[in-house]
């Protein structure tokens, strides 16, 4: 329930529309009524095992993605897991970073089916499979760039300082300085090369993503 | 005495009771056949002396008052025929003496006529038989009382007695043998069925709590349900307290999980710098509580696994792939490349699908963790004659101490690693699968330069 409720909010500071369906009725309810993009779900359920939901999901021809959050250990669960049609599945607890990344990798394979790209200025992005055009030209993106460009993507014009930059493209376990902020940001920019959009940099506050006028 | 007889096995202590019981019939057998034998053999002199006491007897004959005997030569001569032994006559005519030895002395039994009686006596220093037949002879107009006295050393009667001794024992001491030789075998035959029983539980791994269908005969009956009854209170047992790790995985960790996402919310929307190191340490800490536990119940599992390894055959190289797979995306959040480089061919191995998949990644994870950020991991399977080889090479810290006896054990980790975290069970559950599975894992420093090198070597199937 809580972890439901900090995922949630978790998962809207990016900028996702999130609903909580908190057990196997409300789940049925919510997925028959609305096209999910992909659908988080946990093993153990105040009315039942999780397991029997994503049976009649498959049995049902759903498209929708499914990752499974589990706490058993991975030795004793997993086969039964991804046979039972889940997509991917991550361990509890888990870095929100990886769920965000398994997230994306489900949504690229399931391919074409979700249309998230958005554009700015002469760039057309699509953060789950990960491809920018600029002015119609492919520019390949690494992980890190790639993540880097959805948050100005999110919403252009906006400040974003170098403390939160690093926020988003660091896990806990990495020991970075602030400047490595810096690398990164001069690498996006070289992937814009030659674009009408471009990564500003504001002097004691942090860097935006602008039109060039 | 009591401990020991619980302690000795059925099979000894059957042989030592039939054993046993075979000596002291052939005891019994031997006594009863020399008894009967010297009977007899003591019977037949008997019968001979008093055959030529008779013989004698008949030769009496009364001449002018007097009683004579003419000595018949067959009369002795018959008594010659059983050995060397010496014999001595006396006949006595109303108390005195006829013929033969004066001082052989008249047997003190009651005389009773044409009655042979037999004594054993002392005579000369040598024990003898004395046969003594008393018979009236008509003397004139009374008849007198005559008494023949024959008396044999018993020298040949020794001898028989020592040939029937020791044929007697020699069939005695056969029958022995025989009796123990068939007791080992009824030993034998008699314990197959526990034999049998002890097989058949011996074979089956822990993991197999089938009830035992082995035939057995009715006195084992009770123990095989016993035992089946056991086996059902254990793997149920089991089952609880699988069920019970499950329900205690979950506790443990969906708590933690929650507190991890809302110390990353709020880690978000802060800005002290020492208020979010505060919440980075906690975090690091919840992650290292996590990652123990699932380590450790990852090892358990393992463990109970190990025991009872199923071997299917698998694909080391589908195997390797999938698990790159798997961990792609944690590869991707530090821009890490894993680059496959799996031989053409299926690398086939038996194994047990699910603890080989367990020890590839926690290898694969653990380059990950050690990795610099844009470098890359090689995840490489070739094979040769009689190996096959999985290596994960990466460039990151490598080991300070390759001291591989000290990384594998467990919870020791590398003297290199404090700034990341980790609960030193990783290479721990890799090897004991490898060593499961009869491999080795070796741990090397990347030829490349920097960086480590694991490779798990198995025997082809």
């Amino acid at each position: 329930m809580q972890l439901a409720k900090a995922l949630k909010e978790r998962f809207a500071l990016e900028g996702h529309v999130v609903d909580h369906a908190k057990d196997l009725g409300d789940a049925a309810t919510s997925t028959s009524t609305v096209a999910y993009d992909l659908i988080l779900l946990d093993i153990m359920l105040p009315d039942g095992d999780g397991r029997s939901f994503l049976k009649t999901h498959r049995s049902k021809a759903e498209r929708t993605p499914v990752i499974v959050l589990t706490a058993r250990s991975e030795v004793s669960d997993r086969v039964g897991l991804l046979d039972l049609g889940a997509d991917d599945y991550i361990t509890k607890p888990f870095d929100f970073a990886e769920l965000e990344a398994r997230c994306r990798a489900v949504l690229r394979r399931q391919g074409g089916s979700v249309n998230n790209a958005r554009e700015f200025a002469d760039l057309v992005f699509d953060p789950t499979t990960g491809s920018l055009k600029v002015a119609g030209e492919e520019r390949s993106l690494r992980n890190r760039e790639l993540r880097l460009l959805e948050v100005f993507f999110g919403s252009p014009g906006q400040i974003f300082s170098k403390t939160y930059l690093m926020d988003r493209l660091f896990s806990f376990d990495d020991e970075v300085s602030e400047n490595a902020i810096e690398v990164y940001v001069g690498r996006l920019r070289k992937k814009l090369d030659g674009s009408q959009a471009r990564i500003e940099t504001v002097r004691g506050l942090g860097y935006r993503m602008m039109q060039q006028s | 005495m009591i401990r020991f007889l619980a302690t000795t096995s059925i099979r000894r202590r059957l042989v030592v009771q039939l054993s046993v019981m075979a000596a002291l019939l052939s005891i019994v057998f031997f006594v009863a056949v020399r008894s009967i034998a010297e009977q007899a053999a003591a019977d037949t002199q008997d019968n001979i002396l008093a055959a030529s006491a008779t013989s004698i007897a008949d030769a009496l004959y009364s001449e002018r008052g007097q009683v004579r005997v003419e000595l018949p030569y067959s009369a002795l001569s018959m008594l010659g025929t059983i050995s060397e032994d010496r014999v001595f006559y006396r006949v006595v005519a109303d108390d005195e003496t006829v013929t033969g030895y004066g001082d052989l002395a008249v047997p003190d039994v009651p005389a009773r006529q044409r009655v042979a009686q037999f004594v054993t006596s002392e005579y000369r220093g040598e024990e003898v038989r004395v046969v003594s037949l008393a018979r009236a002879v008509s003397n004139g107009e009374r008849a007198a009382d005559v008494r023949i006295i024959i008396a044999q050393t018993r020298r040949g009667l020794a001898v028989i007695s020592s040939q029937i001794t020791s044929t007697a024992m020699a069939v005695a001491i056969g029958f022995f043998l025989m009796a123990t030789a068939l007791s080992l075998l009824a030993a034998q035959s008699a314990v197959a069925p526990l034999k049998k029983l002890a097989q058949s539980v011996t074979r089956r791994g822990p993991k197999d709590l089938r009830p035992v269908v082995t035939k057995t005969p009715g006195e084992l009956v009770p123990l095989v349900d016993a035992l089946n009854n056991f086996m059902m209170r254990l793997r149920a047992s089991l089952t609880r307290s699988e069920e019970f790790i499950a329900e205690a995985a979950h506790r443990v960790r969906t708590p933690l999980a929650t507190v991890r996402t809302q110390a990353e919310v709020v880690y978000r929307q802060m800005e002290k710098p020492a208020n979010r190191k505060a919440l980075r340490e906690m975090i690091r800490a919840v992650d290292e509580s996590s990652r123990s536990a699932g380590q450790l119940l990852d090892h358990a599992m393992v463990t109970f696994r190990t025991d009872q390894l199923e071997r299917d055959e698998i694909d080391l190289c589908k195997l390797a792939a999938e698990t790159c797979e798997r961990l792609q995306p944690t590869a991707e959040l530090k821009d890490i490349e894993i680059i496959r480089e799996l031989v053409a061919e299926r690398a086939m191995i038996f194994g047990d699908n699910i603890l080989l998949q367990n020890a590839v990644r926690n290898i694969l994870d653990n380059a990950i963790k050690y990795s610099p950020a844009e470098s890359s991991i090689v995840v490489r399977v070739t094979q040769d004659d009689d190996t096959i080889k999985l290596s994960v090479t990466d460039q990151g810290r490598g080991f300070a101490n390759a001291d591989l006896g000290k990384l594998t054990a467990r919870f020791s980790r590398g003297v290199n690693v404090d700034d990341i975290v980790g609960s030193g069970l990783g290479l721990t559950i890799a090897d004991e699968v490898v060593r499961a599975h009869n491999g080795q894992l070796r741990v090397e420093s990347n030829k490349e330069g920097v960086g480590a090198c694991v490779v798990l070597v198995f025997k082809r199937s």
